[in-house]
C-alpha cells in the first residue's frame, strides 16, 4: 500500500516538479493542486497519510487548511515544507513518517 | 560548557552522477541520515565538483536561503527574475527563494571542473520576495583575520539573507589563532575546514571536517597547518 500524499503548492511548475519527484519514490502516491477549495475537495474524496504544504500559501490559508484536515483525519501528517522541489523532499518526508 | 558535534569528512554523504560529484554534510536527496538533518538552521552543506560543460538544470526553490561559494572554477546562474550572473572564486551569492524561483547553474568552462558549496539555511521569514544578491570578496581580507562574507543586516559586511546568521572566511599561516565571539544570543557556529587543519579549542579537524559548536559565547580556532576555514553561525532555534 502506498503512502498517499498530497501536495498543495501556488506555484504551478514547483508543484508539477514536487509531485514529479515524490512519485519517483515507488512507495509513495502524490497528487498536487493550487487552490484550498481543491486541496480540502481532495482531501475529503481520498484518504491521504501526509500533505506537503508548499511555498507561497498564505498563513491564513494554511492555518484554515490544517484545521479543515485535522477535522477530517486527526492523525494526518502535515509537512510544511521548505526549499521546494529539491534535494530535501525526501528527508522530509522521511523524517515526518518516522515521527 | 558548549556543546559540539563532529562531522568527519569521511562520513559524509557520498552521490556521484557523472557530471556531479557531492559530498552532503547533512540529509539531501538520495542521502537521508536522521542523525544528519541539521545544524540548528543550517539544513544543507553540499560540497560539489561539477563536471566541464555541465551543470544543474532550470529546478524550483522556495522558502529558503540559498548560498554559493565557488572554490575553483566558474558557474553561470540564470534564473527567473532574469539574473544572468557567473559566479567566480571569490565572490559569494545568496538567494532568498521565498514564495518560489526557479534557476540553473552551468559549468560554461569546457576544460575546468567547478567546485562550490551550497549551502541552504532556513528563513526566519516565509514567503519573502524572491530576491538575489551577488559580490566580490577581497582574498587579502581573510588572510590571518575573519572576513564577515555574510550577515542579517544589508548594510553590513557582505551579503545578507533573511536570518540571524553570520558568515566568516579565514585563511590562517600555521600556528596562528584567533579568537570567534558568538553574535547572535542562542546561536551556534558550524565550522568547515576548506584546506589544512585547524583545532577548534581543543577539538583536532583537517579537511572537509565539519564541527559544531553551541552553548559558548566564544572559542578559539588555530591553524595547526595553513589553513583555510569557513565558519557559519546560525540560530539554533528557529
Amino acid at each position: 500500500m502506498k503512502t498517499q500524499i498530497l501536495a498543495i503548492g501556488r506555484h504551478p511548475e514547483i508543484l508539477q516538479t514536487v509531485v514529479r519527484l515524490v512519485n519517483t519514490n515507488p512507495e509513495w502516491e502524490c497528487k498536487g493542486v493550487s487552490t484550498d477549495d481543491e486541496a480540502v475537495l481532495a482531501f475529503s474524496i481520498q484518504s491521504y497519510n501526509m500533505v506537503l504544504l508548499g511555498g507561497g500559501i498564505e498563513e491564513e490559508s494554511e492555518e484554515r487548511l490544517c484545521a479543515a484536515f485535522r477535522a477530517i483525519n486527526p492523525d494526518i501528517i502535515i509537512v510544511q515544507h521548505y526549499g521546494g522541489g529539491s534535494g530535501l523532499l525526501t528527508a522530509e518526508i522521511y523524517e515526518a513518517l518516522a515521527r | 560548557m558548549a556543546n559540539t558535534v563532529l562531522h568527519k569528512a569521511e562520513t559524509r554523504g557520498h552521490a556521484s552522477h557523472g557530471w556531479l560529484n557531492s559530498y552532503h554534510s547533512f540529509s539531501f536527496a538520495s542521502y537521508y541520515n536522521p542523525e544528519r538533518m541539521h545544524f540548528g538552521a543550517l539544513r544543507v552543506l553540499n560540497d560539489d565538483t561539477v563536471a566541464p560543460g555541465m551543470g544543474f538544470g532550470k529546478h524550483p526553490h522556495d522558502n529558503m536561503e540559498i548560498i554559493s561559494i565557488p572554490l575553483e572554477g566558474d558557474l553561470e546562474h540564470k534564473d527567473s527574475m532574469d539574473n544572468v550572473a557567473v559566479i567566480k572564486n571569490g565572490d559569494i551569492q545568496a538567494m532568498s527563494a521565498g514564495t518560489g524561483i526557479f534557476h540553473s547553474e552551468y559549468n560554461k568552462n569546457r576544460e575546468q571542473t567547478v567546485k562550490f558549496l551550497q549551502i541552504w539555511v532556513y528563513p526566519n521569514k516565509k514567503n519573502v520576495e524572491p530576491r538575489y544578491d551577488q559580490i566580490t570578496l577581497n582574498l587579502e581580507d581573510r588572510h590571518n583575520k575573519l572576513q564577515q562574507i555574510l550577515s542579517p543586516n544589508p548594510g553590513d559586511e557582505g551579503v545578507w539573507i533573511h536570518q540571524n546568521a553570520w558568515f566568516h572566511l579565514g585563511k590562517f599561516d600555521k600556528g596562528l589563532s584567533t579568537e570567534y565571539t558568538v553574535k547572535g544570543k542562542g546561536n551556534g557556529v558550524y565550522v568547515f575546514v576548506l584546506t589544512g587543519d585547524v583545532t577548534v579549542n581543543n577539538q583536532l579537524l583537517n579537511t572537509r571536517d565539519g564541527y559544531g559548536i553551541w552553548d559558548t559565547d566564544k572559542f578559539t580556532i588555530t591553524a595547526e597547518t595553513d589553513a583555510e576555514f569557513l565558519l557559519m553561525e546560525v540560530p539554533m532555534e528557529f
